[in-house]
């Protein structure tokens, strides 16, 4: 494979990014260990270490915090019951399509007369689990294909990264328009199948570029020396010394998901059934009534920008914190 | 130089034939098809079968697709079903694709034209308050929804307060159409009040198409800068004596802009898919409606021709910037 072919770069830049996080761990141990003069501080060690210091990453670590746990316990502490509209008796169409904020309910409600707070709280739920699955189902398609290629190599590793080559060709949105697009009745899943599968080629070359990076490295090479078989050498050496890149990822990755399946609502190719709020779907809907009521679009907005924020900065200071060119 | 743009090119003939393969027939599995999509499901099924006929999808895959490519290499990209049934799919595509280009373009010169300086003084000035503020205006950048910026633009400037057209791409002029793009018609055709009515058009949406861009090019900037200010090289020459003016143009700006071209490459697929999101806000003629209209209808040949066109644009410019790259590195050449 030559380093910049058409359309190749964007492929690059994964594989080096895995290869500036995984694939140097070994010798990381060994410089964290002299540079700190603290021989045995493992690579997760010194990151958290760093980590624990960086401000960037406390917000983020605080943002998703709040975010998670909202979301366990926002139907215990949701006002009103988020699928009822038990203000649909305030509705006219014609002269007051959403009524406003009232005693017990402080930011009115939607176009159907349910609680807009209760909704809102109870949304985080659903956003959560979009980006938690979204991520889940790319990570587990893109280890799959990662570990095939990068294990095995020869025409296997080439089959694979052909296949995972074409799919990166296409622009990623677009990805997931096409495959929403596909279904023929639109649901949760559809969406998060849509948003999750343009992240597989995305891990799959992530890994691959990290496992290639490590067949031929030293703690590979000695459990190969030892007798260790295959399997052993794949699961237990070089998957787990390739994660570093993967977990930069997932998380930069919950905070993509959660902003397109709310473009995917937009396009109309969202779920329909919203008696189970979500940010992205509630902010999708709003746009009919967004010059008149754009506070129905604007704080589901927020949510997502805060929580997508929250991802981001705990993602990239991740990042810094496990590339091993960082370290000082 | 000759050798490395055959086999660049080479390699991409490749990937857009597999992909158009790909594409191909992964449309004819989805569920649905053209003919339940225009006779509806209680049809009989004479008529369903005489239509599939004239339409040759009683056929084969295989052959459909050998029909298709033999078809496309001289042009013709078959007749639309459904986005404007009866006409030729490829001047759907070739009267859509400028204004989705048009669009594009204008973003990307913004986020270019502002992140690079802004990234560069960031990086001189490397956890300054201006840095710090400008790199969590970055973050956010990159959390916004596109269509959400844009309709937030829309409202402020447009609805509210009237300094820009609400949406289309240009006032009703009767301007001359050359190429489709509007900004370019107008200056061939010296209708410049159509320039500038299109150029009026397109600052609200390419504003909000530029953000995430902006966000990357001067993130990427700012990392590239600060790397080069560490070099040897860089301290070699001003201890040599050298200029600021010769050190910063020379030794920092010419090696830092390296992987800022490539990042710019890496956008424009991500530009095409937002531009996709942006022209729903604005109402923009470009392909994202068509888009959507052909999937509903399945419309194969308008699909077939729009996402063809756009992944090869994306090869396109990323075989662009390989050249470019070879340009600025010799090195990459000899790889």
């Amino acid at each position: 494979m030559s380093p910049s072919n058409p359309m190749n770069r964007r492929k690059d830049r994964i594989d080096s990014l895995a290869a500036s996080t995984g694939g140097a761990t070994g010798t990381a141990l060994l410089e964290a260990g002299s540079v700190d003069e603290k021989p045995g501080v493992s690579l997760i060690a010194s990151a958290w270490q760093r980590l624990r210091r960086n401000p960037v990453f406390l917000i983020g670590l605080g943002i998703t915090l709040v975010f998670v746990v909202l979301a366990v316990v926002s139907p215990f502490i949701a006002p009103h019951d988020p699928a009822a509209g038990l203000l649909i008796g305030q509705v006219r169409p014609q002269s007051n399509p959403v009524p406003g904020p009232q005693p017990g309910f402080p930011l009115g409600t939607d176009d159907v007369g349910r609680d807009l707070l209760s909704r809102l709280l109870v949304g985080s739920q659903q956003t959560l689990i979009v980006g938690v699955v979204a991520t889940v189902f790319g990570l587990t398609g893109g280890l799959v294909l990662g570990i095939l290629a990068g294990a095995f190599g020869g025409w296997v590793d080439a089959l694979v990264m052909r296949v995972v080559d074409v799919l990166l060709s296409i622009p990623s949105l677009l990805l997931a328009f096409s495959i929403a697009a596909i279904a023929a009745r639109p649901s949760q899943l559809t969406v998060i199948i849509a948003v999750a599968a343009v992240q597989v080629p995305i891990f799959a070359r992530l890994l691959r570029g990290s496992m290639l990076s490590q067949r031929s490295s030293d703690h590979v090479l000695a459990a190969r020396a030892l007798g260790v078989n295959q399997r052993a050498i794949v699961f237990r050496h070089m998957v787990p010394n390739s994660l570093g890149p993967v977990i930069v990822q997932s998380t930069l990755v919950l905070a993509t998901s959660i902003i397109d399946a709310a473009a995917l609502s937009f396009l109309g190719l969202g779920n329909p059934d919203d008696r189970q709020p979500e940010w992205g779907q509630m902010l999708g809907r709003a746009q009919q009534y967004i010059y008149d009521y754009p506070h129905l679009a604007i704080y589901p907005a927020v949510c997502i920008i805060v929580v997508a924020l929250g991802f981001t900065l705990m993602g990239e200071s991740l990042r810094e914190a496990l590339d091993p060119k960082s370290r000082r | 130089m000759a050798r490395f743009i055959i086999r660049r090119l080479l390699q991409m003939v490749g990937v857009v034939f597999v992909l158009s393969l790909l594409v191909f027939l992964w449309l004819r599995s989805l569920p649905g098809g053209t003919v339940s999509a225009i006779l509806g499901e209680r049809a009989t099924p004479e008529t369903r079968a005489a239509l599939s006929k004239a339409f040759g999808l009683d056929q084969p895959v295989w052959v459909q697709y050998l029909k298709f490519l033999g078809r496309a290499a001289h042009g013709d990209f078959g007749v639309s079903t459904g986005v404007l049934p009866g006409s030729d799919a490829f001047q759907i595509f070739l009267s859509r694709f400028p204004a989705t280009i048009e669009l594009s373009v204008a973003a990307l010169v913004i986020a270019v034209v502002v992140a690079i300086p802004l990234g560069y003084v960031s990086a001189r000035r490397a956890n300054s308050p201006l840095d710090s503020s400008l790199v969590v205006v970055s973050l956010i950048g990159v959390a916004v929804p596109v269509f959400f910026l844009a309709f937030i633009l829309k409202y402020q400037l447009a609805v509210e307060h009237h300094v820009f057209p609400v949406s289309g791409r240009q006032d009703n002029l009767g301007c001359t159409r050359v190429t489709n793009f509007f900004v370019l018609d107008g200056l061939l055709t010296r209708e410049f009040d159509c320039s500038a009515s299109a150029l009026k058009h397109l600052v609200l949406p390419s504003v909000a198409l530029a953000t995430i861009p902006f966000a990357v090019i001067y993130r990427i900037t700012r990392a590239s800068v600060l790397e080069v200010l560490g070099e040897d090289y860089v301290r070699t020459a001003e201890s040599k004596g050298l200029t600021a003016r010769v050190v910063r143009g020379r030794h920092v700006l010419r090696n830092a802009l390296l992987p800022v071209v490539t990042t710019i490459g890496l956008q424009t697929g991500g530009l095409l898919a937002g531009a996709v999101l942006t022209e729903k806000v604005f109402n923009w003629g470009g392909i994202g409606n068509a888009l959507a209209v052909a999937f509903e209808r399945r419309d194969y040949a308008v699909l077939q021709v729009l996402i063809l066109a756009a992944a090869g644009t994306y090869v396109v410019i990323n075989l662009l910037v390989d050249i470019s790259y070879a340009i600025i590195d010799p090195r990459v050449r000899t790889r």
